[in-house]
């Protein structure tokens, strides 16, 4: 097949690089979300010794 | 214990990701056969590499795991395997939206480097209902390491019997003699290749880290249960 035209070809690898991103961004936030809660929990069990 | 070295390997990662990207755009030229689309080569091939790359490493930390019963082992082994079918995800996807750009379909059944990856990935689909399937956490780890090790040595045979297929439909860009890149190509290539080994490793930590803090939360907390 011969080179799509640039405005064509643009939509492509814009998709491309975005799935990317979009991947890490999400693995990222997920994985943050996960620290989140932990440092929740930490703060639940400090806050449950010093009621003891 | 996982996190040492982290912050500086997060930023060199964004560095050389940065760079990579601005390389792929304004320094690489356009190839002369695909012209713009080739573009989608250096996320595409360098995902895949890693992601490979990932599945032999998780094989090799499940062998160490069986050598030492050390359960970290085990944890560096998920880690890297749930890693690489996230890139698997990446590859599979940059892939189709490269196929139906180059060749007008989104999936090409009779290309053997699309099918034998597709074949890789949903091997270790499995992984998950194997590994999550055992309560037991010793058991769990001892199968979930011993299928790390077969299958991460399926990943290279596979790679090998694609290069020895007949049909070469598919772009070889990597050879013994170096392939057909030229050179401000091949810089974008590996510095692509770099930023993305090194995003690898973060994620890589950066999950262990966030595991292992959760491991140890769940230690205190029944430490906690015990004293009250």
């Amino acid at each position: 097949m011969p080179a799509l035209p640039l405005d064509e070809a643009g939509k492509y690898v814009a998709g491309a690089y975005v799935v990317f991103l979009a991947l890490i961004l999400v693995y990222v936030a997920i994985i943050g979300a996960k620290i989140a809660r932990i440092e929740r929990d930490i703060t639940a069990l400090v806050d449950a010794e010093d009621d003891e | 214990m996982y996190s040492k070295g982290l912050a500086p390997l997060a930023a060199a990662t964004v560095v050389t990701i940065t760079a990579a990207f601005a390389m792929v755009f304004f320094y690489a030229p356009n190839d002369a056969d695909q012209g713009f689309i080739q573009k989608i080569f250096y996320v595409h091939v360098p995902m895949a590499i890693v992601a490979l790359c990932g599945f032999v490493a998780g094989g090799v930390f499940a062998i160490k795991h069986l050598r030492s019963g050390d359960s970290s082992w085990d944890l560096r082994s998920y880690v890297a395997i749930h890693l690489s079918i996230i890139l698997g995800v990446g590859v599979l996807a940059t892939g189709a939206i490269w196929a139906k750009a180059s060749w007008g379909h989104w999936w090409v059944w009779d290309e053997p480097v699309l099918v034998s990856f597709l074949v890789v990935f949903l091997l270790y689909c499995v992984y998950y209902p194997l590994r999550f399937s055992i309560e037991d956490p010793d058991r769990q780890a001892r199968y979930s390491s011993v299928f790390a090790i077969a299958a991460g040595a399926f990943v290279p045979l596979n790679f090998v019997a694609v290069r020895m297929a007949e049909t070469f439909t598919h772009p070889r860009v990597l050879s013994q003699t170096g392939g057909d890149l030229p050179g401000d190509m091949r810089l974008t290539f590996l510095v692509s290749l770099l930023g993305m080994a090194l995003l690898f490793v973060t994620l890589w930590k950066l999950e262990l880290t966030a595991k292992h803090a959760s491991m140890q939360l769940k230690r205190l907390r029944n430490r906690a249960r015990v004293a009250a």
